[in-house]
């Protein structure tokens, strides 16, 4: 289950990440991080059976957490099937069957975002 | 054996012709035979769905009433050509609109006609004794135009070059997103679907032909702007009427921080009138072969780093550099098979009848590039000589005195050969005064990694470097990274006034 992590400054330079890690023992996958001098954004990456626990312990460290249920999502209306995002996904989230029609392993998506902006048919949306 | 076209026609409208799509046709002569090929197949119809921005439309509104002659003409706040008198405009696909930029522009128009959207017209004339009105502004739907004619003056390209980028950072372009560091190629075209490469001698491509154009029954005008066929690269001029089209084949669309194109849908049934044309239908992509090219380089002549077949960019992978690279389609490749279907539907149904060109397409053409006349200022027709620079085990206090002395704000720092190895600026020198640790050399604070130009480059890229690392100069140095001079921004303003001609 992938879990978008929130910081604040507020809560100044605590690893909260490598403790929830050591007081769980989760294996916490860090797909992507945005920090910057007054926030930061973390996307991680924890089996589901352990999402509830590691959820907790953020939330009572301050961090918020938002479970993100889907990856980007694709408007088959706007889709003419090109696969202009195919190659630009650095998780191979986006893959063409053997009719060239485009389909999506959501699942994988770490909402990086640059599928999005290389879409030229805006088809491509993040729902958070 | 040969067919007339006229049998041909005859089979159409009595409902009984064969039809089959190009990429069927390389299995099927395998399977029957080129002979049983020409006896059994009558027609074969291609297909592509791409990104054309050499697109547009002449559109009349009818006369207002007083009547206008407008000079300048807006649809959607696209601006359309005013130069063709009183109420007729040509909208071209890639124009941006005034305040949406590349969000919008006129491909978006002329996807929103053919959908039937509302699209409000703005035009402004200074007014004449015969068209005294100076300003129009009103709402209309295509049904409202008189005409609503697309004439795309570069369509089909028969194939086209693979992109990739070999430079450090993600360049957006026409050919897409292209990641750093041959990080992913990307392509356009049908291959064996393309109209053109079932038929490169032209035989059945002309003047006159009826197509598939966008979901209407257009038609060739004949060969299109920068047509190639000598090297593989022809292109055609087609025109078809809107209000015939449908938006199912005919998608606006913005390559990010490119801009505005449109995807059109063409495909054109190719009657088959004899061997020659049996074994062109049977082409495969396989046989096409293009370039990849790097366009990292800002030049005309971009290095090609190897071929490669429309088999092997529609698999989707590639090895680059001894590297695995991903490949995307920037055209589609389902769309331009439902073009071809839906062709192949129309003439089976006796909804498209077939004719040959009026008029032949050249086979021979080379497009050449453009004639420049007035030469193009380069870095070395504006850098400075005379430069103050720096070796790396001198003080700070050396480069201060350097600074101010030599009136610049940059030291580049040269080894014992003259090789540049790094930068120092005001900043550099002065952030280091601040700290002040003692005995700190040149090295210590200098910038090792140097934005550079050469001599030879177009001083339009040269500033374009600055502008993008939000730097002020850049060293120039020869093919040894030997230090020749500098370029500032200062020296930018040698090109007002064409002093550097001088």
């Amino acid at each position: 289950m992938k879990l978008l992590l929130t910081f604040s400054k507020k809560k100044g330079r605590e690893p909260v990440i490598a403790q929830v890690v050591k007081q769980t023992g989760v294996l916490i996958s860090v797909e992507r991080a945005h920090i910057d001098s007054v926030s930061g954004e973390v996307l991680i990456d924890v089996p589901d059976t352990d999402a509830r626990e590691v959820c907790d312990l953020m939330q009572a460290k301050g961090v918020t957490v938002r479970i993100l249920e889907h990856g980007v999502s694709l408007n088959e209306e706007e889709c003419i099937d090109c696969g202009a995002c195919v190659s630009v996904c650095p998780k191979e989230v986006f893959y063409m069957d053997e009719e060239y029609r485009l389909h999506l392993r959501d699942e994988r998506c770490v909402l990086c975002g640059k599928c999005i902006t290389a879409c030229p048919h805006h088809a491509l949306s993040q729902t958070l | 054996m040969e067919k007339s076209l006229e049998l041909i026609n005859q089979k159409i409208r009595d409902g009984n012709a064969t039809v089959v799509t190009a990429d069927r046709m390389p299995t099927l002569v395998d399977e029957i035979g080129e002979d049983r090929a020409l006896n059994e197949v009558d027609v074969v119809t291609t297909g592509t769905f791409g990104a054309m921005c050499s697109s547009g439309a002449f559109l009349n509104f009818g006369h207002a009433d007083p009547p206008i002659r407008m000079e300048r003409v807006w649809l959607n706040e696209v601006e359309a050509y005013g130069g063709i008198a009183a109420v007729d405009t040509y909208i071209g696909a890639t124009q941006q609109s005034t305040t949406l930029g590349e969000q919008y522009g006129g491909a978006h128009v002329m996807e929103d006609l053919v959908s039937g959207n509302m699209i409000e017209l703005h035009g402004t004339s200074r007014g004449t004794d015969c068209y005294p009105r100076r300003t129009i502004t009103t709402e209309l739907v295509i049904d409202d135009l008189n005409q609503a004619i697309m004439v795309n003056p570069r369509n089909a390209y028969q194939r086209y070059n693979a992109a990739t980028n070999s430079t450090d950072r993600t360049l957006y372009t026409y050919m897409g997103t292209l990641l750093p560091s041959y990080g992913n190629i990307t392509f356009s075209g049908a291959g064996a679907l393309s109209p053109l490469s079932n038929d490169p001698g032209f035989r059945t491509i002309g003047s006159g032909v009826p197509i598939f154009l966008c979901g209407s029954t257009g038609m060739i005008i004949g060969e299109g702007t920068q047509h190639s066929p000598a090297g593989g690269f022809g292109t055609l001029m087609v025109t078809g009427d809107m209000k015939e089209m449908h938006p199912e084949f005919l998608r606006a669309a913005t390559m990010h921080q490119y801009g505005v194109t449109l995807y059109v849908g063409v495909g054109v049934a190719i009657p088959i009138l004899d061997k020659e044309l049996v074994r062109s239908t049977a082409i495969r992509d396989e046989d096409i072969v293009v370039d990849i090219l790097d366009y990292g380089v800002p030049s005309r002549n971009r290095p090609s780093l190897r071929k490669i077949t429309y088999a092997e960019l529609k698999s989707g992978k590639v090895e680059l550099n001894s590297e695995e690279v991903r490949i995307s389609s920037l055209s589609s490749n389902r769309k331009a098979h439902d073009v071809a279907c839906t062709l192949q539907d129309w003439i089976k149904k006796g909804k498209f009848q077939l004719a040959l060109p009026t008029k032949r397409i050249s086979t021979t053409k080379i497009s050449r590039p453009m004639r420049e006349t007035a030469r193009v200022p380069r870095v070395r027709d504006i850098m400075n000589t005379n430069v103050v620079s720096i070796s790396e085990d001198e003080s700070i206090k050396t480069a201060a005195r350097k600074l101010l002395r030599g009136d610049t704000n940059h030291l580049p720092v040269l080894d014992r050969e003259g090789t540049v190895v790094g930068i120092v600026t005001t900043y550099d020198v002065s952030k280091a005064v601040v700290k002040e640790e003692k005995n700190q050399k040149v090295k210590d604070v200098m910038t090792i990694k140097v934005i550079k130009t050469v001599p030879d480059e177009h001083v339009d890229v040269a500033a374009q470097k600055l502008e993008r690392y939000n730097i002020s100069a850049l060293p120039v140095v020869d093919e040894r990274n030997h230090m020749v001079g500098m370029l500032t921004a200062i020296d930018l303003g040698k090109l007002f006034g064409k002093r550097w001609q001088k």
